[in-house]
């Protein structure tokens, strides 16, 4: 597994809280990374560190480094560029609602400045492909705006939306939660389709979620890294007593 | 999140196996009692016994099932009720080993009884301390106690290829005792197959305990196949 996303020293702060602490990780590329611990345990702060949205909080601030191949997030450019190479699904899908799918899926591209018209119809029916929603929406995607979709179908939108930009790295944040049995299953085959070609790190609370899709899982408890190791050793045979507390559910 | 209903589920899943532990540890004791004393009423017990042996592995089966259905466990909780399924399987094993024995012995009935060279009683307490060690390591959760187990395997294994080769010697030099000769046979395969399924349950205690997967130990090691006779 070569190395997607380094991280060294990494500590976060909102006003004087001391949210991470002293995180250090190499996530691997072009696989899945799922991350898991308690509410409140900095796993949500840890992936709004990797696209630097977490400095967007003006009480918030981040100190040590985030490489992403060769880029230094945090030296080497501005915020807007990292989310060009990092794109983000948060837990309930967030349309624009009065935009149409089509808008939608390359409203990232625009806001860049993108307005090659046939080159944007092709990104578009690509992102759509790419996240499973292309042949559900394709007879409607000027016609129906993003809001009048489904949950699921609305969240596989917003992929299609992260993925137009063409970025390295995918970052979602509960990306399930809000969805039903099927929708679910549907986000996570798409996890699977997306893996050879993307760094891809998922936030959950569903134990079985992070089980089934990713090869390596971190545990945080309290601020920090507690354990990283591949998912089949996290989940039948942790090193870590406070791992194994967890995911049994003995404590949490 | 404590999930105490499925502690207490994990705990009556365990009492319902020592509870077949010991059934199944009565059996045999009972089945070798039967060969020492030949008395056919300690076989029926043995027969009766194995009928609540079956219904107590098809219970403990469905409860174990519920259990992975229903609350998805993990880690050494996933380890353990896999280890109860498969101890489950060696527990009911070891009862049919305590019929197949028992039925030798219904057999010796109205045979006349003869000097064989091999020595059952020395062979069945052997088989049966490691039963009763595997089970003290299942209930004392010690995976120091179940490598003991292992390291008994050997002289069963031992145990039973001598008396093959003794009993089959026997049979050619003095057939008129291959009858007694073959039902001595047939209990020491019986008590060999006890010791592995011992040893099948030390195997699952480590593995619930510690996580590590012991099982083909010898043939990564290179020693002796345990079901080679000869």
């Amino acid at each position: 597994m070569g190395v997607g996303i380094e991280v060294a020293n990494l500590n976060a702060w909102y006003g004087n809280n001391h949210a991470l602490q002293d995180i250090n990780l190499n996530i691997p590329a072009n696989h899945a990374t799922a991350l898991i611990g308690p509410s409140g345990c900095g796993k949500s702060t840890f992936v709004r560190c990797l696209n630097r949205m977490h400095e967007t909080n003006p009480v918030a601030r981040a100190t040590g480094t985030v490489r992403i191949g060769d880029l230094d997030i945090y030296k080497d450019c501005k915020p807007v560029k990292v989310r060009r190479r990092v794109g983000m699904v948060f837990q309930r899908p967030n349309p624009f609602p009065t935009m149409s799918i089509y808008d939608n899926v390359c409203a990232g591209l625009k806001l860049n400045g993108y307005d090659h018209r046939q080159a944007l119809d092709e990104i578009v029916e690509k992102s759509l492909r790419n996240s499973a929603l292309w042949d559900e929406v394709k007879d409607d995607l000027k016609k129906k705006s993003g809001a009048s979709l489904s949950g699921g179908q609305q969240q596989r939108l917003c992929i299609a939306r992260a993925l137009a930009v063409d970025p390295e790295v995918l970052l979602m944040d509960e990306p399930c939660s809000a969805l039903d049995p099927v929708s679910t299953s549907k986000i996570e085959d798409l996890i699977f389709q997306l893996k050879p070609q993307y760094t891809i790190v998922i936030v959950t609370h569903n134990m079985q979620q992070a089980a089934r899709v990713a090869e390596k899982t971190g545990f945080f408890l309290n601020g920090r890294m507690v354990e990283f190791d591949t998912t089949h050793k996290i989940f039948t045979n942790p090193s870590d007593k406070r791992t194994e507390d967890y995911i049994t559910g003995r404590f949490g | 999140m404590t999930r105490i209903r499925f502690q207490q589920s994990l705990d009556e899943l365990k009492e319902q196996l020592l509870v077949m532990a010991g059934l199944a540890e009565q059996a045999i004791q009972r089945a070798i009692e039967a060969y020492r004393v030949r008395d056919l009423s300690i076989c029926d017990l043995v027969s009766r016994s194995e009928i609540a042996i079956n219904r107590l592995e098809r219970d403990i089966d469905q409860t174990a099932l519920d259990l992975l259905a229903m609350e998805q466990p993990m880690a050494v909780d996933l380890r353990f009720i896999l280890s109860v399924i498969k101890i489950n399987a060696d527990l009911e094993r070891v009862g049919d080993s305590a019929k197949s024995i028992s039925d030798r012995v219904r057999n010796m009935e109205h045979m006349a009884s003869a000097d064989l060279p091999v020595d059952i009683p020395r062979m069945a307490s052997l088989a049966a301390e490691m039963v009763r060690k595997s089970l003290q390591s299942f209930i004392e959760a010690d995976a120091e106690v179940a490598r003991s187990v292992l390291a008994m395997d050997d002289a069963v294994d031992a145990m039973n290829r001598a008396a093959y080769k003794s009993l089959t010697k026997v049979m050619e030099e003095e057939s008129h005792l291959a009858p007694q000769a073959l039902n001595a046979l047939m209990i020491s395969r019986s008590l060999e197959r006890v010791a592995d399924h011992a040893t099948n349950i030390a195997e699952d205690v480590i593995f619930w305990v510690q996580g590590a997967d012991v099982r083909h130990h010898k043939s990564a090691t290179g020693g002796r196949d345990p079901h080679a006779l000869a």
